[in-house]
């Protein structure tokens, strides 16, 4: 098979690394105001059918929306195999939290409706705020620590080691930095959230939607300046030294990497990606905006604009690492060192080339079948057949 | 044996996997019997066959939602638990995993919602269409995790790269058409279909020994039995021990398996019974069936199957030859481009056997210091556990050949006695409910078991393949698994007792809620007098 040299292996590493961030960003895109909706699930409604309005607003379409997730971690196994092994393995208890939450929300919301019991229901609910609240903040901790680095480093057979005992592993990611970050990642998914209900709801729960999810785009946008501020002026970055093998084998101990002041650098070297942190506070004040003034299918496309803002200025800013390492720089993934073999990547270029479009385009199509509000009417008719 | 994190490790991905496997089979073949039944009611408008859609697809959903929630553990406990694992054939086994995201997770997760959602918002082959769709991305899922899972059991189509340390991909159609996954993919959705079909019968008898639903039971029935009874042939017929002649360590599976401690003369014989043991190698109070191993195993009368012992002596041969590669990688590590072409040329024609020469890491850091002890213990390594796999093997096979009993009997009662069955086949089929989930389980057991002490058989050792974690944490993670899936178990049981004792009384009423509705919109179409009526 040599129909994959047609293209270069550094040209296909950057494209999955541009397809990685596609993949980021459609999960925050579809699953994130499931989340989103999760977290204002008891801000927005207070009765029981306030509260079945907000969930089926969701309730057709979350299970769609988190294969984004599912796919996010098959595509990392199959386009970045190391970094699937450091991250994964390295957030270990971080990563178990979050799968908790998955795995509980789907059940929620599946189950929360099939029996009739306040408690029963209650219970329920209270699964849907955690499991929609904490993965938010979670992974904005997880990027947080990414930014700053994270302390592993490989042996000669490429085994990852870890530094520190477990405990200082789990809560060593709760730095004030990482925290921060966490608090933009769930106000701009709690804004996203809030932008969907306004579209998908009436009456009072819209409005409370609009209220708090105003407020939440308020906070995103100060959060993420904020973390800006942070990062020019109290965060060290990193650098690759010497030659830089872009085509050669996936295999980090190869390349030397130093600390350096800050990773701001990179708006020097190259000044046009100052687009993705300025889209990301535009179009936070725009759904800010939006929801103020109640204007509801914009609004939801400005939430949408701020999201893919906000996680394209990180991979932009920190190009081209993925992952770097605090305690041993060297062992830092990178574009350049961290991928699969060239005939993989292309092969699962070829497959995502096909089945992305299709997958875009039937997904529209439900969406598109499932338009419309959901109203009081819908969920008290149709108890049988919704959540 | 002592318990490691290798060990704990293992039981997490055991316990996980294992559960996650409740569901999974469900999901495969009650997919396709709902889609079976929409399609019967949207060629025949008859209404009794929307209830059974709505009723049998409701009980869908609930085993659906776990189905999801588990699977996505594992996705993502190879990168967690088995680090080392994911670096070094993630190359390969990470492209399936992204492709049955791709084609199938996003079909069945993105149409399931229309399915229960969408029956007032499209027509009526519009949502068959849909009911469909379902069914295949279950199904695709099946199938491209089996490619992966196939490769762990017979690595095709790559080689070690001594530059990246780990096993890249060389020919992509070779992990495709894998022989071991396509005839395991076979085998795991036609048992899928079986444990629908027994399900559906199952629940479907309860009804008619209550005296209710009698329609509904009685036409579910009849789709089920035909739909697994050439399910449950395909299931035993088409088991997957094709493919158990491709390599050493299948062939290591196999003896296993059949407890065949040395090789016998074609064709072998089966032991049908017997209590193995592992020490005296010696299989006591063995009943032996002449001829038939040698039958099913090789599907010829004069081919040797080779017996444990002699297979533990080809090990050993592989592990020195193993330990010649390890050498000249030492030198290729070390040098890089420099290597001297002769030393190249000894890694490569060496480089198949380095994962046996791994098999010692286990009792030196450095192979090349291994002592002959050493080496024939590593050797004695690649026999797995014989009793386990003897016994969970003969209880899947057993209950392989009841499922196929039980299917005929009820697809003759249905076809050719009026859909009319004795109470006493009734009981039969309520109490079968459980059996097709022990089998299951138990092909699971004898092939993730029977691959030990591999995870990537011949290529990676278990015992390398875990990540740098602390036992607290994955005791933890163990512990916290547990009680979560033992608290969502306790929840689903539940659910699904519930709306099966309730039954389809609230699909009847919204059917025909719903046709009451339509009438007006119908009465002009050709079928309408067939919408009309009532269920019989």
């Amino acid at each position: 098979m040599i129909l994959h040299e047609l293209l270069s292996y550094d040209l296909l590493r950057v494209i999955w690394w541009g397809l990685l961030g596609v993949l980021l960003i459609g999960f925050a895109l579809t699953d994130g105001f499931d989340m989103g909706v999760g977290a204002l699930l008891p801000f927005t409604a207070q009765t029981d059918v306030e509260r079945r309005i907000v969930i089926n607003t969701v309730g057709p379409v979350w299970e769609g929306n988190q294969v984004w997730f599912i796919l996010g971690g098959g595509a990392i196994f199959a386009a970045w195999p190391p970094l699937y092994a450091v991250s994964f393995s390295g957030f270990y208890l971080a990563m178990f939290a979050v799968l908790a939450c998955f795995i509980v929300r789907p059940v929620a919301f599946k189950y929360r409706s099939k029996r009739d019991g306040f408690a029963w229901r209650n219970r329920w609910d209270w699964a849907l705020f955690v499991s929609g609240a904490a993965p938010a903040l979670l992974f904005g901790v997880a990027v947080g620590n990414v930014i700053q680095g994270v302390p592993f480093h490989f042996t000669d057979d490429l085994h990852t080691i870890y530094e520190g005992a477990w405990y200082a592993k789990f809560i060593g990611l709760l730095d004030p930095f990482s925290l921060l970050a966490g608090v933009v990642s769930l106000s701009m998914l709690v804004m996203h959230g809030g932008a969907w209900l306004t579209v998908k709801t009436t009456g009072e729960v819209q409005k409370r939607a609009r209220a708090y999810g105003s407020i939440a785009a308020l906070v995103a946008v100060a959060t993420y300046a904020l973390a800006g501020v942070w990062l020019a002026y109290g965060i060290g970055g990193y650098r690759i030294v010497g030659e830089v093998a872009a085509n050669g084998p996936s295999n980090p101990l190869y390349f030397q990497v130093e600390r350096t002041a800050s990773w701001l650098s990179a708006y020097a070297d190259r000044p046009w990606i100052a687009i993705a942190p300025a889209l990301g506070i535009l179009g936070g004040l725009l759904t800010f905006a939006g929801l103020r003034a109640g204007r509801e299918v914009t609004t939801l496309l400005f939430s949408k604009l701020a999201i893919l803002g906000v996680i394209s200025s990180v991979g932009l800013t920190m190009f081209p690492f993925i992952m770097p390492s605090s305690s041993d720089p060297r062992s830092s993934l990178t574009v350049w060192n961290s991928s699969s073999s060239h005939l993989t990547l292309f092969i699962m270029l070829v497959v995502t080339v096909i089945f992305m479009p299709l997958i875009l385009a039937y997904t529209a199509w439900v969406y598109r079948v499932l338009w419309g509000k959901v109203t009081a009417k819908d969920v008290t008719e149709n108890s049988h057949s919704v959540y | 044996m002592e318990f490691g994190i290798v060990e704990l490790s293992r039981l997490q991905f055991a316990m996980t996997a294992m559960y996650h496997f409740l569901f999974v089979p469900l999901t495969l073949g009650l997919s396709i019997l709902v889609a079976i039944m929409e399609t019967v009611y949207v060629m025949t408008n008859r209404p009794i066959w929307r209830q059974m859609t709505k009723f049998w697809g409701m009980l869908f959903g609930i085993n659906f939602a776990l189905g999801v929630a588990t699977g996505i553990t594992m996705e993502f406990q190879f990168g967690m638990n088995w680090s080392y694992y994911s670096h070094y054939v993630g190359d390969i086994f990470g492209a399936p995993l992204a492709i049955e995201g791709l084609m199938a997770f996003f079909l069945e997760a993105t149409f399931v919602g229309l399915f229960f959602f969408g029956w007032d918002k499209l027509s009526k082959v519009q949502h068959l269409v849909v009911a469909w769709l379902v069914a295949i991305g279950s199904n695709f899922s099946a199938l491209w995790i089996l490619i992966a899972n196939g490769w762990m059991q017979n690595p095709v189509g790559a080689e070690f790269n001594p530059m990246t340390m780990r096993m890249e991909m060389t020919d992509f159609f070779e992990v495709l058409f894998n022989e071991v996954a396509q005839a395991k993919f076979v085998h795991t959705v036609s048992a899928g279909y079986v444990t629908a079909s027994v399900f559906v019968i199952g629940v479907s008898a309860w009804y008619l020994l209550r005296g209710r639903h009698a329609e509904l039971a009685r036409r579910s029935i009849t789709v089920a039995s035909a739909f697994g009874l050439a399910s449950a042939f395909s299931v035993v017929l088409l088991g997957d021990e094709s493919g158990y002649d491709t390599s050493l360590n299948q062939k290591m599976k196999m003896a296993a398996i059949e407890a065949m401690w040395e090789t016998e003369p074609a064709p072998a014989p089966f032991t049908a019974f017997g209590f193995p043991d592992q020490e005296a190698r010696e299989t006591h109070y063995a009943i032996h069936v002449p001829y038939v191993m040698g039958l099913i195993g090789t599907r010829s009368l004069n081919t040797q199957i080779p017996g444990i012992s002699d297979l533990v002596a080809q090990a050993e041969t592989r592990i020195r030859s193993g330990l010649v590669a390890y050498d000249a990688l030492m030198t290729v590590r070390a040098e890089r481009d420099a290597t001297p072409p002769e030393v190249m040329q000894t890694f490569e024609d060496h480089s198949a056997d380095l994962g046996f020469a791994f098999l010692l890491k286990k009792y030196v850091d450095d192979p090349r210091q291994a002592s002959e002890a050493q080496i024939k213990a590593a050797a004695n390594d690649t026999v797995p556990t014989v009793w386990p796999l003897f016994w969970a093997f003969r209880i899947m096979v057993a209950l392989g050949f009841g499922f196929i009993g039980t299917m005929a009997y009820f697809f003759w009662r249905a076809s050719f006695r009026q859909m009319r069955y004795p109470r006493w086949a009734l009981h039969v089929a309520v109490w079968m409910i459980p059996a097709p989930w022990i089998a299951a389980e138990m092909g699971w057991f004898v092939a993730e078991f029977g691959r030990q002490p591999w995870t990537v058989d011949g290529v990676l050792p278990t015992a390398m393949s875990v990540s740098a974690l602390s036992m607290t944490e994955v005791a933890l993670t163990l512990a916290g698994f547990v009680l979560f899936y033992t608290v969502l178990f306790i929840i689903e049981m539940g659910l699904m007792l519930k709306y099966i004792r309730k039954g389809p009384f609230q699909d009847v009423a919204e059917t025909e809620a719903w046709v009451a509705r339509h009438h007006d919109r119908l009465a002009g179409r050709r079928n309408a007098d067939a919408i009309a009526q009532p269920a019989e």
